[in-house]
């Protein structure tokens, strides 16, 4: 927070921008061609070019993947017709580290590959084209100058028909969400159609039309006075006339209960978006979330709807959720408002859940150096180990390992939990389901059901840690102790871990206790650990009316069992006397 | 309301919020905060309507300085949304915002038991006892302040990411804008006319 360390792999260009005047001399003298992806692989480029007139900087990229190289014999040709001598084979990668206090993440989405919904023929069909193709076709910078053509006769098509939802609302797919942009994407096209080509026909294949934007359903409205006829129902198929390559789309017009069969030159799929590649590994660097769609958790839908869970991180643009340019333009300025907010604001404070070693008790053992995933607690051997404030995250892991007991997890301390655990279950124990939640991701999860009012059986008793990493063996132990019948240990997917990998030691953690339960002659599937993210108040529910059938299944015989099986720690008896004297706390 | 402090220094104020009907309809607060007045060195319960409203944070400062309470207990809602409003609303009476705890009656109990009142009565009873558990080991903790570095990073060249750095920017922060491309521009730089202006994309 306030302070990120950046490692940028700044990638080599093999061609000096500052020398580049944007010539071409380069390119007309490459010998490679290679599909265009500026232009969506409908015209070819050089090994050496411009990605396209306009772009930023203004300057020629080596595309070292399909370049020749530089031998004399095989080519260099480029190099040899540079007047700048701005071409240099010899460029490598460069690692550049910045320091910066806050970060936006802009990363944007995908287009989906129609090429897997295989009954429409995108990629069998010549004149089966996506919206992103279209753009291209269209375009007076594309590979036809604007000059609308089909691929398989260069003609240009009378009859277009529209597909919309394509890769978007449909569960069954596994995409269920809806793309936002592509209804009005379509209604924008069939309005360049009607204004560059008077004389075709358009005709658009949806479920619902989704105009609701300022100046939208004017749009509509206006597409559908330029004769663009709009049709209710999605095709199941799309077939190709071998001998003149016309489409045949039978579509079920739900309006009207009629089938009805349109013979058309040309099918443009509207397809929908997705979350980036790259969102993983943008998620795993910055401790982030997702929503069941793939795309980023916001820290509030509605009232921080630009921050990122982690301070001082926000989202912009698409990568939260599919977004034209007017909103997405609306969020940058969101987030880079609140990302000078904080710049401004030159000093953060943070929240005072760090980590203290008492050094008297410590044995140096070195245990929490191994445990702490952020490298905060200095140690040489034979010497007490300390914890570096400004580095502690606050995930507890190294106070749930330590045995003996030296680390006070500020505002989370062995004493409060165990005392939050005793009083939980100090009536009628086996009625409940004892339940450690962290505070990233299972707890948000219960306040997720909670939100969307998803019922489940009120067993359950949830305590909240930071992490699950800071639930220690004595807790789960003192939960038993008590009576429980079913103790869930719950934090964020193994992979999501707001602590980087804190949750590696909560695994570790409860496999080792598991073994300890089956030596005691207790079921260990009475310790359950399960991940559930914020965004899964579902998969919590459901968590809880399983625990809750699973807690019906333990006797009395067997809480009684688990009661007296594990004997308290000695220090316990320490931890019981401070309990029993706290001292009060002073005013500020 | 009041009960004489049992023990020591140790004075809890619980503060139990109805939330509207979102908690009161479902459990019975009623119940609930007499079930507080028997928890350990509890000496002052009260019963708010909307206890995050200006009115509701009142009584818990006015109770704080009349019952000098130095540990606080809000039954409300989730720690997750009014930690920070509480915390702060303490601090006011002069408490360290760290001696106040929060029992989620609200989204782990009313919301979720909607059908069964008595169960959730009970759940929030015990969600209380917790809390209380809690409180009463409570300690007052200092925050760190750290300097924050004046330099924004964006990640993405796409409109969005040229938008914020430019934002950024026109506001007198340094930027870094990384883009994986060898051009800024994103998806945008590849459409024609964009909607609802129909004018050209670059």
């Amino acid at each position: 927070m306030g302070n990120f360390t950046v490692t940028i792999r700044k990638k080599a260009r093999y061609v000096d921008p500052g020398l580049c005047n944007a010539c071409a001399e380069c390119a007309k003298v490459c010998p490679v061609v290679t599909p265009d992806e500026y232009q969506m692989g409908l015209s070819s480029r050089r090994a050496i070019y411009i990605p396209f007139p306009q772009a930023v900087p203004s300057s020629y990229v080596l595309d070292m993947e399909h370049c020749l190289g530089n031998n004399p014999v095989a080519c260099g040709k480029c190099a040899e017709a540079c007047e700048k001598k701005a071409i240099s084979f010899d460029d490598r990668d460069q690692i550049v580290t910045r320091e910066v206090g806050t970060v936006v993440v802009a990363i944007g989405a995908e287009v989906y590959d129609p090429t897997e919904m295989d009954d429409y023929g995108y990629t069998r069909f010549e004149n089966v084209i996506t919206s992103m193709e279209f753009e291209r076709l269209i375009c007076a910078g594309g590979p036809t100058e604007g000059h609308f053509v089909r691929p398989s006769d260069q003609r240009q098509p009378k009859r277009i028909g529209f597909v919309q939802c394509v890769g978007s609302r449909n569960p069954r797919m596994g995409r269920p969400w809806c793309s936002n942009i592509c209804c009005m994407n379509t209604v924008k096209d069939t309005l360049l159609l009607a204004d560059h080509y008077p004389d075709t026909r358009s005709v658009v294949f949806y479920q619902d039309i989704r105009a609701f934007g300022k100046s939208f359903e004017d749009m509509f409205q206006r597409s559908k006075e330029a004769g663009v006829r709009y049709v209710r129902g999605l095709p199941g198929e799309i077939h190709e006339d071998p001998r003149t390559h016309h489409l045949i789309v039978t579509v079920e017009n739900t309006t009207s209960g009629k089938l009805e069969r349109h013979e058309l030159d040309m099918v443009v799929l509207s397809v929908g978006l997705q979350p980036p590649a790259d969102l993983r590994k943008i998620s795993s660097l910055l401790t982030l979330s997702k929503t069941s769609d793939g795309f980023f958790m916001e820290a509030h839908p509605k009232l921080r709807p630009v921050d990122a869970p982690t301070r001082g991180v926000y989202f912009a643009g698409m990568c939260e959720s599919p977004k034209d340019i007017k909103d997405s333009v609306c969020q940058a300025g969101a987030a880079a408002s609140r990302a000078g907010a904080l710049l401004n604001a030159g000093k953060v404070t943070i929240e005072a859940i760090t980590s203290r070693i008492d050094e008297a008790a410590c044995t140096s053992c070195g245990v929490c150096v191994r445990v702490c995933p952020f490298g905060a607690i200095q140690w040489t051997k034979g010497t007490p180990a300390v914890v570096v404030e400004a580095m502690c995250a606050g995930c507890g892991s190294c106070a749930a390992q330590c045995k003996p007991g030296a680390i006070t997890m500020r505002h989370f301390t062995d004493e409060q939990i165990v005392a939050q655990v005793r009083a939980t279950l100090a009536q009628r124990p086996e009625e409940k389901v004892f339940v450690f939640a962290c505070n990233w991701c299972s707890y948000a999860g219960a306040d997720m059901a909670g939100i969307s009012r998803m019922q489940y059986p009120a067993s359950n008793r949830v305590v909240r840690t930071m992490c699950s990493a800071r639930v220690s063996e004595e807790m789960v132990l003192e939960a038993f102790r008590c009576g429980a019948p079913v103790v869930l240990v719950s934090g964020c997917h193994y992979a999501d871990c707001h602590y980087i990998n804190a949750n590696r030691q909560t695994v570790k953690r409860v496999q080792s206790m598991w073994a300890k339960l089956e030596k005691a002659g207790v079921r260990p599937e009475r310790l359950q650990l399960e991940w559930i993210s914020a965004a899964e108040g579902q998969k919590f529910a459901k968590v809880m009316r399983q625990l809750d059938e699973l807690r019906r299944t333990v006797t009395p015989e067997e809480i009684e069992r688990s009661r007296k099986a594990f004997k308290p720690k000695v220090r316990r008896a320490a931890a019981e006397a401070a309990t029993a004297a706290p001292v009060p706390g002073t005013a500020t | 309301m009041t009960t004489e402090s049992t023990n020591g220094g140790l004075r809890v104020g619980v503060f139990v919020c109805d939330c509207g009907s979102n908690i009161a309809g479902v459990v019975d607060c009623a119940a609930v905060a007499e079930y507080a007045k028997t928890l350990p060195d509890v000496v002052c319960v009260v019963r708010n309507r909307y206890t995050c409203a200006e009115p509701g944070q009142n009584e818990i400062r006015q109770a704080i300085r009349q019952h000098h309470l130095n540990r606080v207990v809000v039954a409300s809602c989730t720690p997750r949304q009014h930690e920070p409003t509480f915390r702060q609303c303490v601090l006011e009476a002069g408490l360290n915002p760290y001696l106040m705890e929060m029992a989620n009656l609200r989204e782990h109990c009313s919301w979720v038991h909607q059908a069964d009142r008595a169960a959730a009565t009970a759940k929030a009873m015990d969600l209380v006892a917790s809390a209380v558990g809690k409180a009463r080991l409570l300690q007052p903790q200092e925050e760190m302040s750290v300097q924050v570095t004046r330099t924004a990073l964006v990640i993405g060249g796409g409109v969005t990411g040229i938008e914020a750095a430019l934002e950024l920017a026109e506001s007198g922060h340094k930027v870094v804008l990384v883009e994986k491309q060898p051009s800024i521009g994103g998806i945008m730089a590849q459409l024609d006319k964009t909607y609802p202006t129909m004018d050209c994309s670059i």
